[in-house]
């Protein structure tokens, strides 16, 4: 992780596609994460159809180790484990860039209403939002889970419920700081209506750090998606790397020495993982205004503010975030 | 001030309670819509006393109106009666208690690897940044970090269990020993350590990257400055001025961690089956046992809480300068 000890102030967004080529010229771990990313994307969208086998239909042996007929042997059922691995990756990347997606819609929004209105309705949401980050993420995904009935569906939604509340954290900050801006404040004296102001200033200024958000909430899903499946509450019908994973435990892969149903997909999701963070990381650091230093927060990656430096006085900021 | 101080600790200690009301009433909601009627499942049970069932009915108000139930669920909440399992017909509180005992040494053992070998680490890549060490840890934290869980205790069982035999695949005792004793004690503690290795090294990652940052950021402080002109030794100017000061967003991001070091658990306790709270959650879900599922969330998310109030009030007690 690249230290953030540059002057972080950006006050308007550059181009879009100057500001993108200098965050990959000056951050060499976003490169990282970009060509990971990318990699990953192709094989999740072109692997399975120029895979060998069907990944829903034994091809071979049961428990095969890999030979030139199957590259990364076979399952215990004799699916090709190639075939699942590239079915799984597309499975993981849709729930987790929909997960992804549909926390940051709710974050977004209520973050950006919470600091643009602020007032009761602001404690109002960052007192729920704050209930949500407490919750352990894995527990409260279960009981959902198992309210409702386990189902691709079910995983995106809980999933982008349970990565809200941080997304609305950072977005709620960055509206507070938009909306005392000079020309927010003149938009308004020369009769802007709420809705211009939001949607005309206020949204499409926060809108890259939308995206940095979304892409590490990515790695939170697609880590909370193999978490569901490995405790069983995953769609049985779906194969994704988290399905893999459950698979070798289940066959007993560690005492049967099944190497290759347990390795494979366990790499896939870190190098999923990886490239998320390492992107979204660096995306961040550059975008995120408020932030003169920052931390990588627990799975949940999100950026908190230092504290005052010690010969500051002592102010609000220096208390921690998060208080039940 | 002293006033002041007083207020915060009030205030801090009230949230708490306050987000426990709020836990309890959220899963006595959940309850009543998790599918299948626990009280019902009971009554179809042979084994079970019909009496023992009226007097649970007449306990938990069965019938009544519904903000009734509600009354009458808090109040045997408080009172430490969370019902009966409908698995073993067995009161769900004492057996979660002894379930809590069994997790949390073995959580104990798993945060301390975690915080030792990341304050460590974190502390000797700030003071040597840009050094080989500096960017081999960077590297080797965030690939940690980045591993899911169950995958890489399912990973160290292959290696360290199946393959070097050094320790066992999994669970907590040798039954059939029938040892006693610091023997019992010391055969625990050699089941205890690739579970604790698992959720340690996992957490670890994380917890290098915050402190790297957080040196990293105090190392630029002025005072740093003044105490290397005071011509102070190294290792005081590190521990006793950078670390002391850097301690404060350490301690937040290890209470922000504490719900991932519950979710990080139950699928430790799984890959392990390591007979805890998680262990027991994962059951519940599995035979559809209702009253434990809840009463174990309900263990794990107060366990956070207090946590979290924890790490708040050592925070107060680190930082004097926190009034609010």
């Amino acid at each position: 992780m690249s230290v953030q000890m540059e002057p972080s102030v950006i006050p308007e967004p550059p181009k879009k596609h100057r500001f993108l080529s200098r965050l990959l010229h000056e951050r060499k771990m976003a490169v990282v994460g970009v060509i990971i990313m990318g990699a990953l994307v192709l094989l999740g969208t072109f692997g399975p159809m120029v895979a060998r086998y069907p990944a829903t239909r034994a091809s071979g042996g049961l428990s095969q180790p890999p030979s030139a007929a199957h590259w990364l042997g076979t399952d215990d059922s004799g699916k090709d484990m190639v075939s699942l691995i590239l079915t799984g990756i597309r499975t993981s990347l849709i729930v987790g860039i929909a997960g992804g997606l549909v926390s940051i819609l709710i974050g977004g929004t209520l973050g950006i209403v919470a600091g643009y209105v602020g007032g009761k309705t602001d404690s109002a949401i960052m007192r729920v939002a704050d209930f949500f980050l407490v919750v352990p993420e894995v527990v409260l995904a279960l009981v959902l889970i198992s309210i409702f009935s386990p189902g691709t569906a079910v995983i995106i939604l809980v999933i982008g419920l349970l990565l809200w509340a941080g997304n609305a954290r950072v977005l709620r900050s960055q509206t507070k700081s938009i909306r005392e801006r000079v020309y927010v404040k003149r938009a308004k004296a020369i009769g802007a209506s709420n809705s211009r102001i939001l949607f005309r200033h206020v949204v499409p200024q926060t809108a890259p750090l939308l995206v940095a958000n979304g892409v590490l909430a990515i790695a939170v899903a697609v880590f909370l998606e193999t978490a569901i499946a490995f405790l069983g509450l995953g769609d049985p019908a779906t194969i994704s790397l988290g399905k893999l994973i459950e698979n070798a435990f289940d066959a007993s892969a560690t005492t049967n020495g099944y190497w290759w149903m347990l390795i494979p997909p366990g790499v896939v999701v870190t190098l999923m993982i990886l490239g998320c963070t390492l992107f979204g990381q660096a995306l961040e650091d550059e975008l995120n205004p408020r932030l003169k230093s920052t931390f990588l927060s627990t799975r949940s990656f999100r950026m908190r503010r230092a504290p005052a430096p010690a010969s500051a006085p002592a102010s609000a900021s220096a208390t921690p975030e998060v208080q039940p | 001030m002293n006033h002041g101080r007083g207020a915060y600790i009030v205030k801090r200690i009230i949230g708490a309670i306050l987000t426990i009301w709020v836990v309890i009433t959220v899963i006595f909601f959940l309850q009543k819509a998790l599918p299948g009627d626990p009280f019902a499942k009971l009554a179809r049970n042979p084994r079970m006393d019909p009496a023992a069932i009226a007097q649970l009915r007449e306990e938990f108000g069965v019938g009544d109106p519904v903000w009734q139930q509600y009354l009458k669920y808090l109040n045997n909440v408080l009172h430490g009666n969370l019902g009966i399992s409908t698995d073993d017909l067995q009161p769900v509180a004492p057996q979660l208690w002894e379930k809590l005992k069994i997790t949390v040494p073995m959580v104990a053992l798993g945060e301390t690897i975690a915080i030792v070998l990341g304050v460590a680490t974190g502390v000797i890549a700030a003071t040597r940044r840009k050094s080989a060490f500096d960017y081999g840890s960077t590297a080797t934290a965030l690939t940690f970090y980045s591993f899911p869980t169950q995958w890489f205790g399912l990973m160290l069982i292959a290696i360290f269990a199946v393959g070097l035999g050094w320790f066992p695949t999994g669970g907590r005792e040798d039954f059939f020993a029938a040892l006693e004793g610091v023997p019992y004690v010391l055969n625990t503690l050699w089941h205890m350590v690739l579970p604790s290795m698992t959720l340690g090294l996992v957490l670890f990652g994380e917890y290098t990257i915050v402190v790297r940052s957080a040196m990293l950021e105090t190392l630029g402080d002025d005072f740093i400055q003044t105490a290397r002109a005071k011509g102070l030794s190294k290792k005081r100017i590190i521990w006793r001025h950078a670390f002391r000061n850097a301690s404060l967003p350490i301690v937040t991001l290890l209470a922000l961690s504490v719900a991932f070091v519950v979710s990080g658990a139950l699928l430790v306790e799984v890959v392990f089956n390591w007979p805890g709270i998680g262990l027991a959650t994962q059951e519940a879900i599995e035979t559809n046992d209702s009253p434990m599922l809840m009463g174990a969330t309900l263990v794990l998310v107060v366990a956070v809480v207090i946590a979290n109030l924890v790490a708040d009030l050592l925070y107060f007690k680190l930082d004097p300068r926190i009034t609010e």
